[in-house]
C-alpha cells in the first residue's frame, strides 16, 4: 500500500465518526496544550529570575570573607561576621587583569530620621564605582564621588523606597540638600536612585548609600568590609578572573585556605535555575499525566473500531490485504488521531500561554523544543496506544471475521 | 484450473473430532461455472473457504493453476487470495459511506495498481458487472440491493483473478433481483470466459450453473454435468 492510499483509508474512516474521532482527539488537545502551556509558564519564570539576577550587575563577582559553604547558597552564610576582607585587598584586586571597576562594600543597619519619620533600613558604605559595578541610575542629584570618600563626607544618596519612606509627601528633586541623621550624625542628600523594582534579596531601592570612608570611621568604626563587588570585561573570563583574584587574595593574607568565598552570577543562577528546573519538571509531569489519559482514550476507541470494523477487516483481507496492511491501517489512525491532536493541542497551549502573558503575571516563553517534543511524544502515543489493538486487528481469522454479526 | 484431492477438514471441539469435510476430490477447467450445492451443515462454506485460500484443509492438496496452495502462510494465502481470486459474499460487504468506484478499486489498493489505471480497471469492471456509469459515483448504502451484488462481483472481477467464488449470492435478494444476479454471472461465464464456483443451497439458483457438486456430510454425493460448459478461450 502506497502512502496516500493509507492516508486516504484513514481520512475516511477518521471522518466517518466525526464526533467520535473529535473527542477522543480532545484528550490529546487536553494533554500536549497542558504540557505546553506549563513549560512555558516554567520557561517564563526562569527568564523573569534570570533578568532579575543579570539586573543586579553584568559580569559580576561577588567577593565575600569567610567561607561561603556549597550549598548552603548565600543566604544562610552569615556574611558579616567574618572580618577578613580589608582596605588593602580592593588595590589586589583592581590590578588583576580584566578587572573593570571594584566596589567595596560595607552594609550595616542603622536608625534614619529625617524630619519626624524615621525607618530602620540598611546603610551601605560604596565607592564610586558601585554605580557603574551594580548597573544603577539616579533620578535626580548626584551618586557619592571620590571628592566624597577622601574626605570622609557627610554625604548620602537615597534608594527609591527609602526617600518615600523618609519624606512620603515630596517629589524627589526636593529632596537634595534635606537633611537626615544617621545614628545621631547629620548627612546631607545629594541623590535619589532610580526604583530598580524586586530584585530579590539585596535590592538598592531600600539602601542608603554613604562614603565608604565615613561608614568605616564614623557610623561603623570598623575597618574591614562587608563584601567587594567585581565587574569583569568580559562573560568569557568569568572563571579565569575568579581565578587569578583567589590566587592574589591568598598570597595578600598569605593563608593556604581561603578565608573568603568568590561567587559568580552564575552560582547564583544555577542555584535558582536548579529549584525553577525541577519546578517545571513537576508542572510537566502532572501534565502528562492527562497526556496519558488521552493516550488510553485513543486506545479505547480504537479497541472498539476494530470491534465494529471486523467484517470491513474480513473483507479487506478476503481480497488480499495482508497482516501488515491491516496493522499499518489501524496504526496510521491512531497516530492521525493524536498527530492532529498535538497540532492542536500545540495551538491550544500557545493561546494559553500567550493569554497568561498579556494578563501580565509572568511573560511566558514557548520553547521550539517543547513543540518538537510535544508533537514526537504525541505521534509516540499513537504509535503506543495504537499497536495493540491494530495487532488485534491484523490478527483477526478472515473467516471468523467475515461471519462477525 | 482446480484440483482438489482428498482433502479433508477437522475440527475439534474438546475431545470430540468433526470432519466438516472428507478426503474429497475433484476436478474444475478453466471457463467451468460449477454450483456447490449441500444442505447446511454439509460443509459447503469450509469447502468454499479452502478453495477460497482463506483456509488451509487438515489434509490433502489443492491446486490452483498447477501451484499448491494448501499449506501455504497466512501472508501466502492472501497473495494467492489477492492475485487469482475474487469473491462474492452473501452479505454484501461493501465499504459503508465509500463511492461504488472506491469500494471497486480497494483491491487495486492491495495489488499496489495506482493512479489512472486503477480508476480505468475499476470502471472496466463496473460495465462488465452490468452497473449504469451514473451510479459510479454514488455512496454504497445509496444503491439497491442488486446494484451493490453487481458492484461486489465488479470488485470479484477487478484483479482478473482465475476463479470467482460467490457464496449465496442471491441470499439477501429476491427472486427477480437474484435472477438479474445470476444473469450477470453467467454473462461474465459465457462472455468473458470467467471461472465461477458458486455456493448455494437454492436448486433454481444452481441451476444456472453449467455443473452441480452436491456435497453431503463433507462428501461428494453427485456430480452432474446440466449442460456443456464453453472453454475459456
Amino acid at each position: 500500500m502506497k502512502i496516500q492510499d493509507i492516508l486516504s483509508e484513514t481520512y475516511g474512516a477518521l471522518s466517518a465518526n466525526k464526533a467520535r474521532s473529535g473527542l477522543t482527539m480532545l484528550g490529546i488537545v487536553i494533554g500536549i496544550a497542558s504540557v505546553i502551556a506549563m513549560i512555558s509558564i516554567g520557561n517564563g519564570a526562569k527568564a523573569s529570575i534570570q533578568s532579575s539576577i543579570e539586573g543586579l550587575g553584568s559580569n559580576l563577582l561577588t567577593i565575600l570573607p569567610g567561607i561561603v559553604q556549597p550549598g548552603r547558597g548565600i543566604v544562610s552564610s552569615g556574611r558579616g561576621a567574618a572580618q577578613t576582607l580589608k582596605n588593602e585587598d580592593i588595590d589586589i584586586v583592581k590590578a588583576i587583569d580584566g578587572v573593570v571597576a571594584v566596589s567595596p562594600e560595607v552594609s550595616s543597619r542603622f536608625q534614619i530620621i529625617a524630619s519626624g519619620n524615621n525607618t530602620n533600613t540598611t546603610i551601605t558604605g560604596v565607592m564610586p564605582d558601585y554605580l557603574i559595578v551594580r548597573n544603577i541610575t539616579l533620578s535626580n542629584g548626584n551618586f557619592i564621588s571620590d571628592g566624597n570618600q577622601r574626605n570622609i563626607g557627610r554625604q548620602a544618596v537615597l534608594g527609591a523606597t527609602v526617600a518615600t519612606d523618609l519624606f512620603p509627601d515630596q517629589d524627589s528633586e526636593n529632596l537634595l540638600g534635606k537633611t537626615i541623621r544617621i545614628n545621631k550624625v547629620n548627612f546631607t542628600v545629594i541623590g535619589i536612585l532610580v526604583a530598580k523594582g524586586g530584585t530579590g534579596f539585596s535590592s538598592p531601592d531600600n539602601m542608603v548609600f554613604v562614603p565608604l570612608s565615613t561608614m568605616q570611621k564614623i557610623l561603623s568604626g570598623m575597618d574591614y568590609l562587608s563584601m567587594m563587588a567585581v565587574s569583569v570585561s568580559d562573560k568569557n573570563k568569568m572563571a579565569e578572573v575568579k581565578d587569578m583574584i583567589t590566587n592574589a587574595l591568598l598570597e595578600k593574607h598569605n593563608v593556604a585556605e581561603a578565608d573568603f568565598s568568590i561567587i559568580s552570577q552564575e552560582d547564583i543562577l544555577g542555584t535558582l535555575t536548579t529549584v525553577i528546573d525541577t519546578f517545571t519538571l513537576f508542572l510537566a509531569a502532572i501534565a502528562s499525566i492527562s497526556l496519558l489519559v488521552g493516550g488510553i482514550g485513543i486506545m479505547n476507541m480504537m479497541l472498539t473500531t476494530v470491534t465494529e470494523r471486523t467484517k470491513e477487516i474480513g473483507l479487506r483481507k478476503a481480497i488480499g490485504a495482508k497482516r501488515k496492511d491491516i496493522n499499518l491501517q489501524f496504526l496510521s489512525e491512531a497516530v492521525m488521531l493524536t498527530f492532529i491532536g498535538g497540532f492542536l493541542g500545540i495551538i491550544l497551549g500557545w493561546l494559553i500561554s500567550f493569554i497568561v502573558t498579556s494578563t501580565g503575571i509572568l511573560a511566558t516563553q514557548v520553547s521550539l523544543s517543547s513543540v518538537l517534543l510535544a508533537f514526537g511524544v504525541s505521534a509516540g502515543i499513537g504509535i503506543i496506544f495504537g499497536y495493540y489493538p491494530a495487532r488485534r486487528a491484523g490478527m483477526l481469522n478472515p473467516i471468523d471475521a467475515l461471519r462477525y454479526e | 484450473m482446480i484440483e482438489i484431492k482428498n482433502i479433508t477438514k477437522t475440527y475439534k471441539t474438546g475431545d470430540v473430532e468433526f470432519n466438516a469435510l472428507d478426503n474429497i476430490s475433484f476436478t474444475i477447467n478453466d471457463g467451468e461455472f460449477v454450483a456447490i450445492m449441500g444442505p447446511s451443515g454439509s460443509g459447503k462454506s469450509t469447502l468454499m473457504h479452502i478453495l477460497g485460500a482463506l483456509d488451509n484443509p487438515t489434509s490433502g492438496t489443492y491446486l490452483l493453476d498447477e501451484k499448491d496452495v494448501s499449506t501455504l502462510s497466512d501472508d501466502a494465502l492472501a497473495d494467492i487470495r489477492k492475485d487469482k481470486i475474487g469473491f462474492v459474499f452473501q452479505a454484501f460487504n461493501l465499504l459503508p459511506r465509500t463511492t461504488v468506484l472506491r469500494n471497486v478499486m480497494l483491491p487495486l489498493v492491495y495489488a499496489g495498481v495506482h493512479g489512472a489505471e486503477r480508476i480505468a480497471r475499476a470502471r472496466t469492471a463496473l460495465l462488465s458487472a452490468g452497473l449504469d456509469e451514473n451510479h459510479f459515483q454514488h455512496m454504497s448504502n445509496q444503491i439497491s440491493g442488486g446494484q451493490i451484488q453487481r458492484v461486489a462481483i465488479a470488485r470479484a472481477l477487478v484483479n482478473n483473478p482465475s476463479l470467482i467464488l460467490a457464496d449465496e449470492p442471491t441470499g439477501n435478494l429476491d427472486s427477480k433481483t437474484g435472477e438479474i444476479v445470476m444473469g450477470t454471472f453467467q454473462k461474465l461465464n459465457k462472455e468473458l470466459g470467467r471461472t465461477i464456483i458458486l455456493i448455494t443451497h437454492e436448486q433454481e439458483i444452481a441451476e444456472h450453473a453449467d455443473r452441480i457438486l452436491f456435497i453431503k456430510d463433507g462428501m461428494l454425493l453427485e456430480d452432474r454435468t446440466i449442460r456443456k460448459s464453453t472453454p475459456r478461450f
